[in-house]
This record gives structure tokens, C-alpha cells and sequence, in this order.
């Protein structure tokens, strides 16, 4: 087979997409098509176990019965990632606004500040969020020196602690898309829509905000899909108490030593997100000019 | 000064600063002038002569350091941009993309809050004045540069603005489609009776378009007038430079007495190639060598080194049997001498 010249300097990256994204995609989804080896890893014959325990629980007597209790995790998992998102949102865009509005040589600045959260690791940055929490951390401490509480607010191993450790780690990857696209943004067209009698806030809704649209949805992307299968921040600022889908696959490789089932359920969660996505895409197609 | 009747806009002792605290440049320096009802009025110069910076004090981009702006006689300064009844054509058009171009005509009546019908019988209507029926539902994209001008121009119209303001509204068009919208801007002008105030370097276009001129020389006006008065009449060397060819040569070198610039246009001369011919009036004639010729159609331009050293322009619409290097004779008209100040 002969190929273009075009299709030749592709190869690279189709084979780095390959090694790197479709392999242990499809990996994955071999794996939860498998019998479960119960010393760990699988065994290489067919079952559909994995998706089966995900819907139905068998009784004492093995006969199967629809179970709920799954799906309720992905239905928690997915209200606390929408409303970090939602909370992403509402923080990020001041702060991508505000970063896009200084002058050009101070941006760079407020960029680094942003980034600087990655120079360290994701763990060490949530145990850090413990010490902040706990009853005798930070915040509980300054609230009584302050005379404002008698005793320790419960705010470690919350649901409030789980959402606040999700925006605390994906709040950067919501300033930066909005802030590349408001950065883009071409101011002529707020000082039009001025000189049109919009007020400051009609010119936010009807031209800033389609202009920061591709960075929003980009923003959205990238903090609702790591969000909705974390398990770092529901495990250690949720206590365990709090059960989200991250915990669930992670649970099903190390103790459940079930991985056809974590396998499973992460083909359910890929399914999930890509339907999502697909949604948002229709939708961005309604936004011409915009997007395109 | 009282604001007369047909006084439109006045404007008072402006001035506008850029610039640190340290460093300021006057943008605009204690400018005062009147533009009256129904006018085509140009501000011309070169870039950065302020004249942008005045415009976007009119439309309230800009706030004034000092001087007050009088809209029909009320102070419109302490305005915000979105409560002045102006609006702007931009250089760069500043369409909305994420809109059709139907949308981006009625922005300004919905942001005034209008009926639904109305503004979409006032868009269909624009549109037809600007002969871009069936174009609304597109997207500013999907145009052409002039299509974009157009609708630029329709978005701004159909507010009934008291001014339109056009900043160097024509100056991303291609030649041909330039003149064909400078003959359309004058008609639509005539056709909706709205002041126009104009911004532009092109002096060509200010000539041909403007009721009144001001040509603007580093925040200040250096002269208004008509297009006549400017070309005919200029009161300075810069405004006569600006506009147009212009020739100056030392008043000695035309046997005049007088401490001043004396300058004439190339067509107010005519170049006498013969020995002995006669000048056909009795005006200055200065001798020279032919340094160069340049052939432009319609009129061809002889450049002349005269004895006394300086290069002078002559314009003929006759392609004349004279060679470079050939001794030939400028006569200039008399009356069409243009004395300026030194």
C-alpha cells in the first residue's frame, strides 16, 4: 500500500494516539468483557459479570435482582462534578477576566501564579487541604481566636470538603481556556456594542460571553471529566464516607480485586461522558461563528 | 459661544491627554470647533494628528481631560458612550461574528429596548437603502469586505444617530469599491439628512466627499473651511503640503518682496517648451531644466529643476514634445499664488 506524503507525516502521532490513548482504552474494555481472577487480574475468558454486577445484585438463593445502588453513585458522582464545574465557572471567568484585562506584561505573572499549583503533586496539595480543614487546622483555629465559634466546625470529611478539594484542583483548568479565549477577544467589539447603548452588563451577555464561549466549553470539559471520576479529594477530604465513582473503579483493582467489574464500570463512565460530549458539541454547532 | 440653532455639535476647548503622568502627550489640544446641521463634515490629517481620539470623544470612547462637547446645545461630556444618541462606523467594522447581520443591525434599537417589530421593519428598511435586501440572515463571515462596510454602516443608520461618526471608515476597501462607497456615503447622507463627521488621511476623499474640512496638525485644528478654501486658500505650508501637490519656492526667485511662502499647484502653471512662446498671462515665468516626467493618464506631470536650485512640479493634460533634460520655462498663473505664512 502506497501512501501520501500527508498520511506519512501523520504516522507519528496516530502511533503516539495509539500507545497512549486507544490502547489502554480498548485494553480496558477487553478486560471488562472477562472473568474475574480473584488473586487479581483476570482471566481470559468471557463474561459479562462486570456489566451484570453493575445493574443486578444476586440474592441468597443467586437469583439476580436490579439494583440501584450503583447507579446511585454515578448519579452523586455526577451531581458533586456538576456543581464543582458550576462553582469552576462562577470563579474562574472573573479571574480569567480578570487576568485578560491587565496589561500585557503583567499577564504573564498571573499566569504563573495560576500555575503554580502544578509544580507540586495532586496528593501532597490535598493532604495540605486536611491540615487547613481538621478541627484544630487553620480555619478553625482563626475562627476561635477570632471569637467567632466556641467550638470546631465539622468541615473535614464533608461533602463541602469533597467539593472544595474538586474546584480546588481543577480551578486552573477552568482560568485557562477562558482566559486564552477572552485574551483573543476583540475589544473593538465591546467598545461597538457601547457605542449600541448596551450597558456594562448586556455587553458581558452579549458579546463577551460568546466571544469566551470555546474556552468555557473547553473549561467545562476539562474540569467535569476528571471531576466525576476523582477519587483523590472524596478520599481524603471526604473521609471515605463519601462513595463517588473514582473510589468505586479504584476500589475494584486494589481491595475488590475485581477488575473486570472496575473495568466495566469504566467503560460505563467513558459511554457517559462521551454521550455528554457529544451533546455539547450539538450545541456548540448552534454557536456560528463562534466555535467555528 | 451660544449654540445656534442649527449648530449641531459644538465643541469647546477640548483636550485630551495620553501618556504617563510623566510624560503626557496632548492627543487633542484645546480644540474648538462647530459643526453644523446636516453636514458633511471631514476631519483630515495625518495619523496620529488626534483626529481619531476627537472622534471617539464625540462618540464617548474617550473622556475629556478638560473643554465640555455640546450635542444640540446639552453637554454630552459627562456621558457614557451608551447614552450619547451617536453612533460609529469603525475602521475595522466591529460587526458581531456570533450574529447575523439582521441581529447586528437591530442590536442598538434591542439594547434601547423597542418592540420586536419595529426593529426588524427598520433593518429590512435599512437594508434596502443600502441595497442589501435578502442579506439578514447571514453571518458577517459570509460577507464580502464591502458587504461588511455596508452593514457596518446600516447597524449605525438605524438608530437615526443626531452624528454619525465614521472613522477611517473606508480605508480597508480596495480602490474601486472606495469611490463607488464615497459616492453612496454622500447619498445616503443626502438621502437620511443625519450630520456626518468623517475621519480620514485621505485628502482626495475628504475633497470629494466633505461640505467643510478641518484639517488637524498635532491635536489642533490648522485650518477649516470648504474644500475650496483648503485647497485654494491654505493658510499654512502644512495644510498646503497636506492637501494636494503643492510647489513652494522663495518669493525672491518670483521677483516679490515679500517675507512669505509662496506656493502654486501644478496645474496653476504651465510649462512653455519653446523658445520665445508667449505665456498666455502675464505671470511669473521661471526658467529651469526638465528633471523628470511622469505620465498618469489623464495628466501628465513634468518635474522642473529651476536655476535657482529648487525642483517644482508642472501638470499639463497634453503629453507636451519635450525631452528630460531640455531647457523649458515654467509660467505661473498669478492669481492662483498661495501665500502662507513662514
Amino acid at each position: 500500500m502506497r501512501l501520501s506524503s500527508g498520511t506519512k507525516l501523520l504516522l507519528p502521532f496516530l502511533a503516539v494516539m495509539t500507545v497512549f490513548f486507544m490502547a489502554p482504552m480498548c485494553i480496558a474494555l477487553a478486560y471488562s468483557f472477562m472473568q474475574a481472577n480473584p488473586l487479581g487480574g483476570v482471566k481470559p475468558a468471557f463474561s459479562l459479570a462486570g456489566y451484570l454486577r453493575f445493574f443486578y445484585s444476586p440474592d441468597l438463593d443467586g437469583n439476580m435482582h436490579w439494583d440501584m445502588r450503583y447507579l446511585q453513585i454515578i448519579y452523586s458522582s455526577t451531581k458533586m462534578a456538576v456543581l464543582a464545574t458550576f462553582i469552576c465557572v462562577l470563579i474562574g471567568f472573573p479571574m480569567a477576566w480578570f487576568m485578560a484585562t491587565r496589561p500585557a506584561q503583567q499577564r504573564d505573572f498571573w499566569m504563573i501564579l495560576v500555575t503554580i499549583p502544578f509544580w507540586t503533586n495532586l496528593l501532597i496539595r490535598t493532604y495540605a487541604w486536611i491540615l487547613i480543614l481538621r478541627g484544630n487546622g487553620i480555619v478553625n483555629t482563626g475562627l476561635e481566636k477570632a471569637g467567632l465559634i466556641d467550638a470546631p466546625l465539622d468541615l473535614l470529611y464533608t461533602p463541602f470538603a469533597v467539593g472544595l478539594g474538586l474546584v480546588y484542583s481543577y480551578l486552573p483548568f477552568m482560568i485557562l481556556p477562558i482566559y486564552s479565549s477572552l485574551e483573543r477577544m476583540d475589544w473593538r467589539l465591546v467598545e461597538a456594542a457601547q457605542d449600541l447603548y448596551a450597558t456594562r452588563l448586556r455587553i458581558l451577555w452579549h458579546v463577551v460571553l460568546p466571544a469566551a464561549m470555546p474556552g468555557l466549553i473547553g473549561g467545562v470539559i476539562l474540569v467535569f471529566i476528571p471531576t466525576v471520576g476523582s477519587f483523590l479529594a472524596a478520599d481524603l477530604l471526604g473521609g471515605g464516607k463519601q462513595m463517588m465513582l473514582g473510589n468505586l473503579i479504584e476500589n475494584q483493582f486494589g481491595m475488590g480485586r475485581n477488575w473486570p467489574f472496575g473495568a466495566a464500570i469504566s467503560a460505563i463512565l467513558i459511554t457517559f461522558v462521551m454521550i455528554g460530549l457529544i451533546l455539547i458539541a450539538r450545541r456548540g454547532q448552534g454557536l456560528k461563528g463562534v466555535v467555528g | 459661544m451660544i449654540a445656534l440653532m442649527s449648530d449641531r455639535l459644538v465643541i469647546q476647548s477640548v483636550t485630551k491627554f495620553f501618556g504617563s503622568a510623566q510624560n503626557p502627550v496632548r492627543a487633542v489640544d484645546d480644540l474648538s470647533l462647530t459643526v453644523k446641521e446636516n453636514e458633511f463634515f471631514t476631519l483630515l490629517g495625518p495619523s496620529g494628528c488626534g483626529k481619531t481620539t476627537l472622534l471617539r470623544l464625540v462618540a464617548g470612547l474617550e473622556s475629556c481631560d478638560s473643554g465640555c462637547i455640546l450635542l444640540d446645545g446639552a453637554d454630552i461630556a459627562p456621558l457614557p458612550a451608551n447614552k450619547r444618541p451617536v453612533n460609529t462606523v469603525f475602521q475595522s467594522y466591529a460587526l458581531f461574528p456570533h450574529m447575523t447581520v439582521a441581529e447586528n443591525i437591530g442590536f442598538g434599537m434591542r439594547m434601547q429596548g423597542k418592540d420586536p417589530a419595529d426593529i426588524e421593519k427598520a433593518a429590512n428598511e435599512v437594508l434596502d437603502l443600502m441595497r442589501m435586501q435578502g442579506f439578514g440572515a447571514r453571518y458577517p463571515s459570509e460577507l464580502s469586505g464591502g458587504q461588511q462596510q455596508r452593514v457596518a454602516l446600516a447597524r449605525a443608520l438605524v438608530n437615526r444617530p443626531k452624528i454619525l461618526l465614521l472613522d477611517e471608515s473606508l480605508s480597508a476597501l480596495d480602490y474601486k469599491l472606495r469611490k463607488e462607497m464615497q459616492i453612496e456615503l454622500k447619498r445616503l447622507q443626502r438621502e437620511t439628512e443625519i450630520t456626518f463627521i468623517f475621519v480620514t488621511h485621505d485628502q482626495e476623499e475628504a475633497l470629494s466627499m466633505s461640505d467643510r474640512i478641518a484639517v488637524m496638525e498635532r491635536g489642533r485644528i490648522g485650518q477649516l473651511g470648504t474644500p475650496q478654501e483648503i485647497y485654494h486658500r491654505p493658510v499654512s505650508r502644512y495644510v498646503a503640503d497636506f492637501i494636494g501637490i503643492c510647489n513652494f519656492v522663495s518669493a525672491g526667485s518670483l521677483g516679490l518682496a515679500e517675507d512669505v511662502h509662496i506656493g502654486f499647484r501644478p496645474e496653476d502653471a504651465t510649462l512653455l517648451v519653446r523658445d520665445g512662446q508667449k505665456p498666455e498671462t502675464d505671470g511669473p515665468v521661471l526658467g529651469g531644466r526638465l528633471h523628470a516626467l511622469s505620465y498618469h493618464g489623464a495628466v501628465t506631470y513634468y518635474q522642473v529643476t529651476l536655476d535657482s536650485g529648487e525642483t517644482v512640479t508642472v501638470a499639463d493634460h497634453e503629453k507636451l514634445p519635450v525631452n528630460v533634460d531640455d531647457r523649458v520655462r515654467v509660467a505661473v498663473l498669478p492669481d492662483m499664488l498661495i501665500r502662507c505664512a513662514p
